[in-house]
C-alpha cells in the first residue's frame, strides 16, 4: 500500500517515486474543514466520534478553511447556504477535495421539485470528488466515499498532463 | 376559560371592533377579528385579570388562496386581491388558558400593525411572515427578511399562492 512495501536499502533510505510519497502524504492526512449544514452532518460527527473514528484515516476537523484539505458537504445547501460555501472552498489551499453527503447535498433530496430554497446539488457551486449517496448515508458509507477519495488521490500524478 | 367567554369578554369591552366567533368543528374555536384597536386590544388580552394572555405561543401568516377574476358585462377583466391573514395562538401560563385570533388584510395593502411590543417573541414571528408573506407589520423595530437572502427579489414572498420559483439567484439555477 503505502512505502513499507518498497525497497529499504542498508542505510535505512526509502526509494519511492515522488508520486507516490506525496499521493501517501496527502492521502493519510485530509484534514477536514469542520463543517455540517443538516441531519447529514450528525451522522458526519457519529464518524468522527470513537466508535467509527474519522482520525484513523487521518480526517481530523479543523476550525479554519485555510487548514482544509477536504470540505464535505453534508447536508441540505440552500441558496442563501451556497454563496458561503462558496466562499469557503475558495479560502481552502490548493490541493482540496470535495465529498458530497447524503441525496440533498448530491442532487436536492426531497426538494427536487417544490425546494424554491435549496440549490439541487452542490456541483452546480464546486467541484465535486466523491458523491455519497444516502439519505443521510451511515458513518460506513462515508467511510467507503473517504476510501474512494484515498483511491483518486493515489493515482493523482504531479506531472503535467500534456 | 374557554374561547367563547374570551370572545364575550371582547366584545364587552370593545363594542367599535367587529369579532366573530368560529367555532365549526373539527377545529378549535377561534376568534375572527377585523384587526382594529390593535395594540389596545392585544394589551387587553395580556393584562386583563381574568385573561393573562401573557405568552404568545405562535403568530403565523397564511395565504387564503381567494384571489379572484371577475369579468363584466363588457367583459372586462378585474382582480380581485383576495385576503392574507395572521393568526395569533395566546396562551396565559398564569390561568392555563388559550384562544386563537384571525385578522385578515387585502393582500395588494397587506399591511397589520405589530404586536411586538406587547410580546417580544412577535419579533422574529413577524420577520417570518414577512419574509414568506410580505406581510407588513407596521412599527415593528426590524422588519427585515428572516429566512430568505437579504438580497432576495424585492417582492418576491415564497409562501405565497401565486409565487412562482425564479429561474436563477446571483447566477445559480434553482428548478432541477
Amino acid at each position: 500500500m503505502g512505502l513499507l512495501d518498497k525497497e529499504f536499502g542498508e542505510s535505512n533510505v526509502v526509494i519511492a517515486k515522488v508520486d507516490d510519497l506525496m499521493n501517501w502524504a496527502r492521502l493519510s492526512s485530509l484534514w477536514q474543514l469542520g463543517f455540517g449544514l443538516a441531519c447529514c452532518a450528525i451522522e458526519m460527527m457519529a464518524t468522527s466520534a470513537s466508535h467509527y473514528d474519522f482520525d484513523r484515516f487521518g480526517v481530523i476537523p479543523r476550525p479554519s478553511p485555510r487548514q482544509a484539505d477536504i470540505i464535505i458537504i453534508s447536508g441540505t445547501v440552500t441558496l442563501k447556504m451556497a454563496t458561503r460555501i462558496k466562499r469557503l472552498y475558495e479560502q481552502m489551499p490548493d490541493p482540496k477535495y470535495i465529498i458530497s453527503m447524503g441525496s440533498c447535498s448530491n442532487c436536492g433530496g426531497p426538494y427536487w421539485e417544490h425546494g424554491y430554497h435549496v440549490l439541487k446539488g452542490i456541483d452546480r457551486v464546486i467541484p465535486v470528488d466523491v458523491y455519497v449517496p444516502g439519505c443521510p448515508p451511515r458513518p460506513e458509507a462515508l467511510l467507503e466515499g473517504l476510501l474512494k477519495l484515498q483511491e483518486k488521490i493515489r493515482n493523482e500524478s504531479l506531472r503535467k498532463i500534456a | 376559560m374557554t374561547p367563547e367567554e374570551i370572545f364575550k369578554i371582547l366584545q364587552d369591552k370593545f363594542p367599535n371592533s367587529s369579532f366573530i366567533l368560529d367555532n365549526e368543528l373539527p377545529t378549535e374555536a377561534y376568534i375572527v377579528w377585523d384587526g382594529s384597536e390593535l395594540p389596545e386590544i392585544s394589551k387587553f388580552l395580556r393584562d386583563e385579570n381574568t385573561l393573562l394572555f401573557d405568552s404568545l405561543m405562535n403568530l403565523s401568516g397564511v395565504d387564503d388562496d381567494n384571489t379572484k377574476t371577475v369579468k363584466d358585462e363588457e367583459g372586462n377583466e378585474t382582480v380581485e386581491p383576495g385576503t392574507l391573514c395572521v393568526y395569533y395562538h395566546l396562551h396565559s401560563m398564569k390561568l392555563d388558558h388559550k384562544v386563537t385570533l384571525k385578522v385578515s388584510v387585502k393582500k395588494d395593502d397587506p399591511k397589520i400593525e405589530s404586536v411586538e411590543p406587547i410580546w417580544r417573541t412577535a419579533d422574529w414571528h413577524e420577520r417570518e411572515a414577512y419574509d414568506m408573506f410580505g406581510l407588513i407589520f407596521l412599527n415593528h423595530p426590524n422588519l427585515e427578511r428572516i429566512l430568505m437572502p437579504y438580497d432576495w427579489e424585492e417582492g418576491s414572498y415564497p409562501l405565497r399562492k401565486d409565487f412562482e420559483t425564479p429561474e436563477f439567484y446571483n447566477g445559480m439555477k434553482i428548478p432541477y
